[in-house]
């Protein structure tokens, strides 16, 4: 699109915006458990009080009214709001289609009938691990035989068993055992995730990347499985992008189509976009949600290209990307404008390159997988976010 | 899976869903995390594919329906296609 100025030459004009399609409510950050990878921000704790329901149920409104169809409930444990229930119904008889993530911890048996009566579409149940043992030790509790039941009672009130498995240096040697447990329970789609660098992830990333030979094992353990199991179980197997060449299209651009509204209200465009520096989040408590889609400084930041600097900006790759991931850019070099660092046309690059090279040589049996501590996500660990290359803290 | 016999039912796959978006000006397949924007003739297929209707009532409900006639291959061809990907399953 262009427009014609007066002098006759033409000058780009932003692509019109389009509703925010995507809509995720990250209900709480209250969650039973402590994950290591969790991508909630580090200093969640310090976060403000929780919209009541009256406000959740406003935002589901006003976000259908624009077009959003697709609604995540998340956390934290969105299990741990006594009224799921009543925000279900609510986006249900909008016309959401709803998806429930969740780690299963309180999804009792009258829980999952009331979610179900109320119009839940979908439950994504997540696992650290196929041992007990390991799902014990990374999320530094005991779920995991409660886990297999939540599973039992997924299937048995009609919803697809999916479940996401967060993969890691720690498990990712365990990919064929996880699959297997993944078909006793009945699972019809599986997705790998491997951990992205984020939040508590971000923290404790020295010990959670893994090296290109885990990567490379458990790919080909997911593909023989895969086989095996052709046509009864899907298997997504998502490779982290530390190990790419060019970045992902994080949100298929920050403003396109995607909104998350933290627990205290905060209106993000991407789910960890808290700790850009300089984006003054807009609030629902504050303004209507179209206001803040489409009006918000927020929002508008890093919409279109002119935000852009080099390589993206002369890059024929950047309506493709948008310049990978804002968040991550701003992780790893210090600047969010800056070419997310995960492309081999990024000028650092090698900060890439060299989070891989540590994981390759900690990774080995005699390594130092001990020289790091991880940081379990807790109230008591809550702190501001860090930044730069990652290899000097703790 | 072209040669699907007429007394087939499909039916939206379970945990999907179907349904007319006025803000986008079509029928959208909603699914986990993603949605598939149909076009005209695919969404007019899908909104017919409820479990109860076989093949044929669907092939001959579109043929009333616009006022055509000619249509069994080409919905055959998307209902096999639709299979494929998992949007539609079939019920006895």
């Amino acid at each position: 699109m262009s427009a014609a100025t007066p002098g006759g030459a033409t000058l780009p004009t932003a692509p019109a915006v389009g509703p925010p399609l995507w809509l995720l409510l990250e209900l709480t950050y209250r969650c039973p458990l402590h994950c290591v990878f969790c991508y909630n921000p580090t200093d969640f704790a310090r976060t403000g009080a929780e919209l009541p329901t009256a406000d959740w149920l406003r935002v589901l409104r006003e976000a259908r009214a624009l077009g959003a169809v697709q609604l995540g409930l998340s956390g934290g444990e969105p299990l741990v709001r006594e009224d799921l229930e009543v925000i279900v119904a609510e986006a249900h008889a909008l016309g959401f289609y709803i998806n429930l993530i969740t780690s299963g911890v309180g999804l009792t048996r009258a829980r999952i009938a009331a979610l179900k009566a109320a119009g839940l579409d979908h439950i994504q149940l997540s696992f650290q691990d196929s041992t007990r043992e390991m799902n014990d030790f990374l999320s530094s509790t005991r779920t995991f035989e409660l886990k297999a039941q939540v599973a039992a009672l997924i299937r048995e009130f009609g919803y697809p068993m999916v479940l996401n498995v967060v993969l890691h240096r720690l498990n990712i040697d365990h990919v064929a055992e996880i699959l297997e447990m993944a078909e006793a329970l009945g699972a019809q789609y599986v997705e790998l995730a491997n951990t992205q660098y984020y939040g508590w992830a971000w923290l404790n990333r020295e010990q959670l990347l893994p090296s290109r030979a885990q990567l490379e094992r458990a790919e080909a353990a997911t593909q023989r499985f895969r086989e095996r199991v052709a046509g009864r179980m899907q298997i997504y197997f998502v490779v982290p992008d530390y190990f790419e060449t060019r970045p992902k299209p994080c949100m298929n651009g920050l403003g396109s189509v995607f909104l998350a509204i933290a627990p205290d209200g905060t209106a993000m465009p991407c789910h960890a976009a808290r700790m850009l520096p300089g984006l003054d989040l807009p609030n629902v408590r504050d303004a209507p949600v179209r206001t803040i889609w489409y009006e918000s400084a927020a929002f508008n930041r890093f919409r279109g290209e002119a935000w852009m600097k080099e390589p993206c900006r002369s890059c024929p790759e950047r309506s493709k990307d948008f310049g990978g991931c804002r968040c991550q850019a701003y992780l790893l070099t210090g600047d969010p404008d800056n070419t997310d660092p995960v492309c081999e046309l990024s000028p650092q690059h090698a900060l890439v390159t060299a989070a891989v090279a540590r994981a390759e040589s900690a990774a080995r049996p005699a390594g130092g997988a001990r020289e790091h501590v991880l940081i379990f996500r807790d109230h008591r660990t809550s702190i501001p976010v860090v930044t730069g290359d990652g290899s000097g803290h703790r | 899976m072209t040669d699907l016999p007429d007394t087939v039912k499909p039916a939206i796959s379970s945990g999907l869903k179907l349904q007319w978006e006025a803000a986008q000006d079509a029928h959208v397949l909603l699914y986990p995390e993603g949605m598939v924007k149909l076009n005209g003739s695919a969404g007019a297929i899908m909104s017919r594919c409820d479990g109860a209707r076989t093949l044929a009532d669907i092939v001959a409900d579109l043929e009333r329906s616009y006022g055509v006639t000619g249509l069994a291959a080409d919905v055959r061809a998307f209902v096999a296609l639709a299979l494929e990907k998992r949007w539609l399953e079939l019920r006895e």
